[in-house]
């Protein structure tokens, strides 16, 4: 590891002060061990009073940037009124890694792209200008959306899946002391000719909360996670929705995509040409084909696309009621 | 820099590079070897320790960040002659071969009857409100972060249901 200064801050200003931020650590130190990561100075937040705590906010829930991935599934609010959220996070990572891995950290972790991860190969992200090596390469966990020449990486994150489908936004503090809340759509950036920019925080800005907005009640939630093995694995993909019912049709649905995309992902058009209409397994099929008309990813990736369109049917079955629920599918409740 | 530690209740006042990292705090400043470092990367578990309560990988932080904190190894939770409650348990159900995880394995093992104790679900509950107990499949899910090369798996699942029996 390169040498570094060490700095811990105790209030938000110190942090606009300039340096790189640490949380958890998990992400950052371990890229650090590899030297992909090589910060001057390491800003530890961990005693910044405040951010550790999940408080009422409207009728949602403000979750502070330093609460634990642990935490967060087991409050007992997420619980009830977010299951998808926590099923999410459950399924990523360990127990171990879930009770240091923090809000804001596990928002902006790195891609696994081996690419990335390999400071002898040349890799857009670490290095704007030099290339990407994923491009013709071996790749079966890279992105099939979103992508661009410059960059073919996924974001790995099942938090944020988690965030998307729930609709919450993330509150950033600018440097004058300002915040600003964003939907992830809007918090993520594509990598276009500059995938070393991930996200819209700038050098001396914090993550300081996730809002969640109220629950949506009596709705549906699942989230479906496939890997390579049954635990301890990033998702090749995953499907997170939420749904409500009425008069046998479709009321309220909302999806969103994981490990497919440099974001967690979403396509409108295929979730608003489902609501109003009754389950079936025909119009399941037509949107999962819509999902994945028109793109052509890197060879190695291409089986995420059949394995999405079966993912998110298998998922709409469950939260529409037309097949029983498996494990991963819970029903939100209201939260005193 | 200076860094204070409490680990199984004693204090440590440490001179150290901003580099080191928790686990090498704890086997080469403090010289408690039984903290096993595998991966160094958090794969693999073999570092598990608790700090304020909770496990957490020890590789995959700086000792720096714990200026304060309470740190168990597994060092604190018993000795060869008198082995704490999922130590001997390990040791009647051949919970180890090698015995390079097996630090890990009971530090994580006894948090994980906490979390079971406090209701937290994990992946593979049925329910996110009720905790479908010590089966065999819950453990495997929340000691998936502990890797055992030499795949005691089995044993090792048997030491930690026969702990919570015990417990009862
Ligand atoms: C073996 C292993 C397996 C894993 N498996 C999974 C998995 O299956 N699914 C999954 O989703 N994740 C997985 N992870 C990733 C894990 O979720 C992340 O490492 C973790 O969430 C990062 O959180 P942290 O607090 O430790 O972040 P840190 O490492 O502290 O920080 C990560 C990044 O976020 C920045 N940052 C942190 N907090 C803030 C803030 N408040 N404001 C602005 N910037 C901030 C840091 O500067 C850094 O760039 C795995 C990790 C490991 C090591
Ligand atoms: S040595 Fe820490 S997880 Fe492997
Ligand atoms: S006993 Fe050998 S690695 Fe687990």
């Amino acid at each position: 590891m390169r040498p570094f200064d060490y700095r811990r801050a105790e209030t938000l200003d110190s942090v606009a002060e300039g340096g790189r931020i640490i949380a958890g650590g998990t992400n950052l130190l371990d890229l650090m061990k590899l030297q992909v990561e090589i910060p001057d100075t390491l800003v530890d937040i961990n005693r910044i009073a405040g951010l550790d705590r999940i408080e009422p906010q409207g009728e949602g829930l403000r979750i502070g940037a330093l609460v634990t991935n642990t935490e967060v599934a087991a409050d007992p609010r997420i619980r009830a009124g977010y299951p998808v959220l926590a099923r999410a996070i459950l399924a990523g990572a360990s127990g171990q890694i879930r009770n240091k891995a923090t809000t804001g950290g596990n928002l902006l972790q790195r891609t696994r792209c081996p690419y990335f991860y390999d400071p002898a190969m040349a890799c857009n992200k670490r290095e704007p200008g030099a290339g990407c090596s994923a491009q013709g390469g071996v790749g079966r966990m890279l992105a099939v959306f979103g992508t661009s020449d410059a960059c073919l990486a996924a974001h790995p994150s099942d938090m944020a899946v988690g965030l998307r489908v729930l609709e919450a936004r993330v509150e950033v503090r600018g440097t004058d002391g300002a915040t600003r809340q964003l939907a992830l759509e809007d918090f993520y950036c594509l990598p276009g000719d500059r995938p070393d920019i991930e996200s819209v925080v700038q050098p001396g800005e914090i993550i300081t909360a996730v809002i969640l907005p109220a629950p949506v009640a009596g709705s549906v939630q699942s989230y479906r996670k496939v890997r390579d093995r049954a635990s301890y694995a990033f998702a090749l993909v995953s499907v997170a929705a939420v749904a409500t019912m009425r008069d046998g049709r479709i009321d309220h649905l909302s999806l969103a995509y994981g490990s497919v995309a440099p974001r967690p992902w979403g396509d409108d058009a295929v979730t608003d040409a489902l609501v109003g209409q009754a389950p079936d397994a025909g119009l399941f099929r037509r949107a999962a084909d819509r999902l994945t008309a028109g793109h052509t990813p890197h060879p190695d990736a291409a089986y995420k696309l059949p394995l999405l369109r079966r993912s998110l049917q298998s998922v709409l079955h469950e939260v529409t009621g037309l097949s029983e629920a498996a494990i991963g599918t819970d029903k939100a409740e209201a939260f005193a | 820099m200076r860094t204070t530690l409490t680990v199984n209740g004693e204090r440590h006042d440490l001179s150290h590079d901003e580099r080191l990292s928790l686990l090498d705090a704890i086997r080469d400043q403090i010289g408690l070897t039984g903290t096993k470092k595998g991966c160094d990367h958090g794969q693999c578990g073999a570092c598990t320790v608790h700090v304020n309560g909770r496990r957490v990988n020890s590789c995959l932080t700086l000792a720096a960040m714990h200026d304060g904190d309470e740190i168990t190894t597994i060092e604190g939770l018993g000795t060869p002659d008198a082995p704490g409650a999922m130590q001997a348990s390990f040791q009647a159900c051949d919970g180890f071969q090698c015995g390079f995880c097996t630090a890990g394995q009971i530090m994580s093992a006894s948090a994980v009857l906490e979390e079971i104790g406090r209701g937290e679900p994990s992946h593979v509950s049925s329910s996110l409100s009720s905790i479908d107990g010590m089966t065999d499949g819950e453990l495997a899910e929340r000691m998936s972060g502990n890797l055992c090369r030499c795949s005691a798996y089995p044993m090792i699942r048997a030491a930690i249901a026969r702990a919570a029996e015990a417990a009862e």
